[in-house]
């Protein structure tokens, strides 16, 4: 299956859920959220949502700003 | 004299916002943070970076000092309600300072797509601190769209031209029912005091410190700064006038 993560294409397994994409770009688990094609997933419901192809994920944390 | 900033009903002692954007390292960050007296300080949401050492929040959790996410980099509505919605999830806040430019040479708020955002995160719950011109219509308009604060700019992000349109600030103040902060364009601490003197609630600040030569100095500075122009506000200054007023009697002068 064929996923953009972060704008970068990634080829994973074809049960992958956003847990597992999350999991492909970095190790955190707090102070991280997940947006699958431009809508918020839950931390709590990362690992039962399914990817399906194309879908964009955007994998995000907090940095130095403002 | 206990003087809390009260924000959506919740007291920070500093009237003093920072930013970390600018910060050659998070060791300077971190002395920098303590010495500015801080209670709330902001943070931009991107996208992890599977190489980065160290993390901002770590800093920000050492020091006690409670997170404000922004939406910085925003120029739309949808960007910034999704980027709001992010930061709520990674960081469990519903505060954010709400920013949707319109240019990256001015960085200038977008006033059309602020007002925009501003709704629908309003709606959504959120305590919305929005960014703003130094507009006293969109000033006012953001307040009563709900907004917990409004936050004028007193001239462009990192310019350090300081507050380039004082009477509109003051006729921001004049009319708010919520705290007004000023946010943007500080370059030194007389700027800050400027903006207490003014009536501002509190300050809001980031490369005027984070790119000083000194960064922990000039935080104290600007902590000082924002305390003393507070105070001089409360107590009332002397009205200007146009000639002196001779402060030692001119009675009882030896005679030659």
């Amino acid at each position: 299956m064929k996923v953009t993560v972060n704008g970068e294409p990634r080829e994973l397994p074809e049960d992958a859920s956003v847990a597992d994409a999350v999991a492909s770009v970095t190790a955190a688990r707090t102070g991280v959220a997940a947006a699958l094609n431009g809508e918020v997933v839950r931390r709590s419901a990362w690992e039962t949502t399914a990817l399906r192809d194309d879908d964009r994920l955007e994998v995000l944390t907090a940095v130095q700003g403002g | 004299m206990s003087d809390p900033l009260v924000i959506a009903g919740e007291e920070l002692g500093s009237r003093l916002i920072m930013g970390t954007g600018g910060a050659p390292s998070m060791r300077v960050l971190r002395e920098a943070l303590t010495a500015s007296g801080t209670e709330l300080t902001t943070v931009a949401m991107r996208r992890v970076d599977p190489a980065a050492r160290g993390s901002v929040l770590d800093v920000l959790a050492e020091c006690g000092i409670r997170v404000l996410p922004n939406t910085a980099g925003c120029f739309t509505a949808g960007e910034a309600v999704l980027t709001a919605k992010l930061a709520r999830e990674a960081l469990g806040t519903d505060w954010v300072k709400l920013e949707v430019i319109a240019d990256e040479r001015t960085l200038l708020p977008d006033p059309i797509e602020l007002v925009e955002a501003a709704e629908q995160l309003v709606d959504d719950g959120f305590v919305v601190l929005p960014y703003t011109n130094d507009d006293p219509v969109l000033a006012h308009r953001l307040e009563q769209i709900g907004c917990a604060a409004v936050m004028p700019l007193g001239s462009p992000i990192g310019s350090g031209l300081g507050i380039r349109n004082p009477h509109n600030i003051e006729l921001i103040v004049e009319r708010a029912g919520v705290p007004v902060i000023l946010d943007a364009g500080l370059g030194t601490a007389s700027d800050a005091a400027l903006a207490m003197e003014l009536g501002c609630d509190a300050v809001l600040l980031a490369t005027a410190v984070t790119r000083a030569q000194h960064p922990a100095r000039m935080a104290a500075a600007m902590r000082h700064a924002v305390e003393g122009g507070r105070l001089a506000r409360l107590a009332g200054r002397i009205p200007k006038r146009r000639y002196a007023q001779a402060s030692s009697p001119f009675e009882g002068l030896a005679t030659s």
